[in-house]
């Protein structure tokens, strides 16, 4: 029977708090069989994983539960990428597959995007800008339901067949970090069109011009803006649950593979995916910023 | 080299931000020969002036007619800026920028650029970031872009402003350089010495309007207003 253990926190806390201000040294198998009540009001007990959650006061023998977690999820996490497990690859370079993917499409689109309404005047401008910026929290789970719905069968592109593809993972993505790369990318044009906007006029620039201008000038601001981007395509899970359906050797990704295992309850395996989509995205951002040569002397 | 944008005619030009007059009703007559310079005190209007002609700020009223058509004026003119504007690029790039913007092949635009940069004596300095040069050298690069695209007409905003005697200097052996090549400039100054030894035509400027023009050496020796003698004498005129 599984437990619940908002229901028993408050006896399970207080039965623990008892034991550590008693200087007792539990081990996990020692300690007390709790009674509580489930959310029905039926008569609960539990022990083990219900005080997963749970602040572990420790003995001197023992550590923590939640530290056993993380340390076991530290060393499964170097084990796994050390024997270069076969479906740690898999669905580690799938992840990169599709959030470099939607990266690349959404920089094609953000980036003009947010140079044409820097040098462009129009009357809703400064609307389309606010939106824009909005936009930037726009929730996944939103994002991935209205994809769903248009690739769904029944839907206006069923026909496509993209539904529970990495299309339509990279479909999702690429909607969530849009607003986002393009608010960024506008921000630092927007200064960066202040500063060169009477030389440009003067030197009589077109507007596709002073566009191009713009981006390759600006090109390591819009890195940023770009790093933004994959940061939260990366850890994006809400949307491409949906879309993707977290299919093994098709659309499962690292952080599908998170979420899956942590209902599963092996919390020692998810924490060790989470370390590797850590080190991927640090690493991710160490390869671009050395390709981009930022922060280094002489450079823009 | 016949200037073919000449003579400018301005009647009635006038700008304004807001629903306030910043320049004008400006009436104006220029031939295409030497040196024009613009005098006046702070916030007669000179920056504005220079801006109208060259067509970065908006003409609200009036006319600026060119003896050829509007696009061939436009692109026979540069501007250097007081605060010269530099592109986040090198200085090969900065001064490569606008010939590559009219067409010129990349190799060609090359060439010329760094033959220009040597003239102007910036050659050493071709793969430094731009925003790296000291301020005279910034606006001597600014100076040689201006002049790397031929124009016949080349508008300077106070171009040795904040720059010290060797930097102005270097400035004004390129500008005489340019004038001999039958390029017109029209630039402002504050700087008295500077408007006596490049002026061959003086506008000066009060209140936004056109207060006395004409030739540089009587202006100098003997002007018909009052404002513009108290202006020469070092006087505060408002």
């Amino acid at each position: 029977m599984t437990c619940p253990s908002l229901a028993v926190s408050v006896h399970a806390g207080q039965a623990i708090s008892r034991a550590a201000d008693q200087r007792v040294n539990l081990t996990l198998a020692d300690r007390p069989r709790q009674q509580g009540r489930d959310r029905l009001g039926n008569p609960v007990e539990c022990t083990g994983s219900a005080l997963r959650n749970l602040p572990v006061f420790a003995g001197d023998k023992e550590e923590g539960r939640r530290l056993d977690d993380l340390w076991q999820g530290l060393m499964q996490a170097i084990w796994l990428v050390v024997t270069l497990d076969a479906d740690l690859v898999e669905i580690s370079l799938r992840s990169l597959q599709v959030t470099l993917s939607a990266l690349a499409f959404a920089c094609l689109v953000a980036m003009p995007l947010a140079a044409l309404l820097t040098v462009r005047r129009f009357r809703l401008r400064r609307s389309v800008i606010a939106v824009m910026n909005a936009l930037m929290g726009l929730p996944p789970v939103v994002v991935g339901l209205v994809v769903y719905v248009l690739l769904s069968r029944s839907g206006p592109l069923g026909a496509l067949g993209l539904l529970f593809t990495p299309w339509a993972m990279i479909i999702a993505q690429m909607i969530v970090i849009i607003p986002l790369i393009a608010s960024i990318s506008h921000q630092s044009l927007r200064d960066l069109w202040f500063e060169y906007h009477d030389l440009l006029i003067s030197m009589n620039v077109t507007r596709w011009q002073k566009i191009t201008t713009l981006l390759w000038d600006a090109r390591r601001a819009l890195l940023t803006a770009a790093l933004a981007g994959f940061g939260r395509g990366i850890g994006e899970v809400g949307a491409i649950m949906i879309v993707g359906g977290n299919i093994d050797h098709a659309t499962r990704v690292l952080t599908s593979a998170i979420a899956l295992e942590t209902g599963k309850g092996d919390f020692a395996l998810a924490l060790a995916l989470g370390f590797i989509l850590i080190a991927l995205a640090i690493a991710v951002n160490l390869v671009i910023h050395w390709l981009g040569r930022t922060e280094r002397e002489g450079r823009w | 080299m016949v200037n073919q944008l000449f003579p400018l005619t301005v009647r009635g030009a006038t700008t304004r931000h807001r629903g306030k007059t910043l320049v004008g009703p400006i009436d104006l007559d220029l031939d295409g020969q030497g040196t024009c310079v613009v005098l006046g005190p702070n916030g007669a209007g000179k920056t504005t002036l220079l801006r109208l002609l060259h067509g970065i700020a908006r003409l609200n009223e009036g006319a600026i007619t060119w003896a050829c058509d509007q696009h061939a004026a436009q692109t026979s003119q540069a501007f250097v800026f007081q605060r010269p504007v530099m592109l986040r690029r090198s200085v090969l790039e900065n001064l490569i920028y606008p010939l590559r913007i009219r067409g010129v092949s990349r190799s060609e635009a090359r060439d010329r650029a760094e033959r220009w940069a040597k003239r102007a004596g910036l050659g050493s300095m071709l793969d430094r970031p731009a925003t790296f040069l000291s301020g005279g050298e910034q606006q001597k690069l600014a100076l040689t872009r201006a002049l790397i695209m031929d124009p016949q007409l080349v508008f300077l905003d106070e171009p040795s402003a904040s720059l010290d005697g060797r930097a102005t200097r270097e400035i004004e052996n390129i500008l005489a350089d340019t004038q001999k090549t039958g390029t017109r400039l029209i630039l402002s100054t504050h700087d008295m010495g500077q408007a006596r030894r490049l002026a061959d035509q003086v506008i000066f400027m009060l209140g936004g309007r056109v207060h006395e023009t004409g030739p540089a050496a009587p202006f100098f020796e003997n002007p018909q207003t009052l404002e513009a003698n108290a202006f020469l004498n070092g006087d505060i005129v408002e």
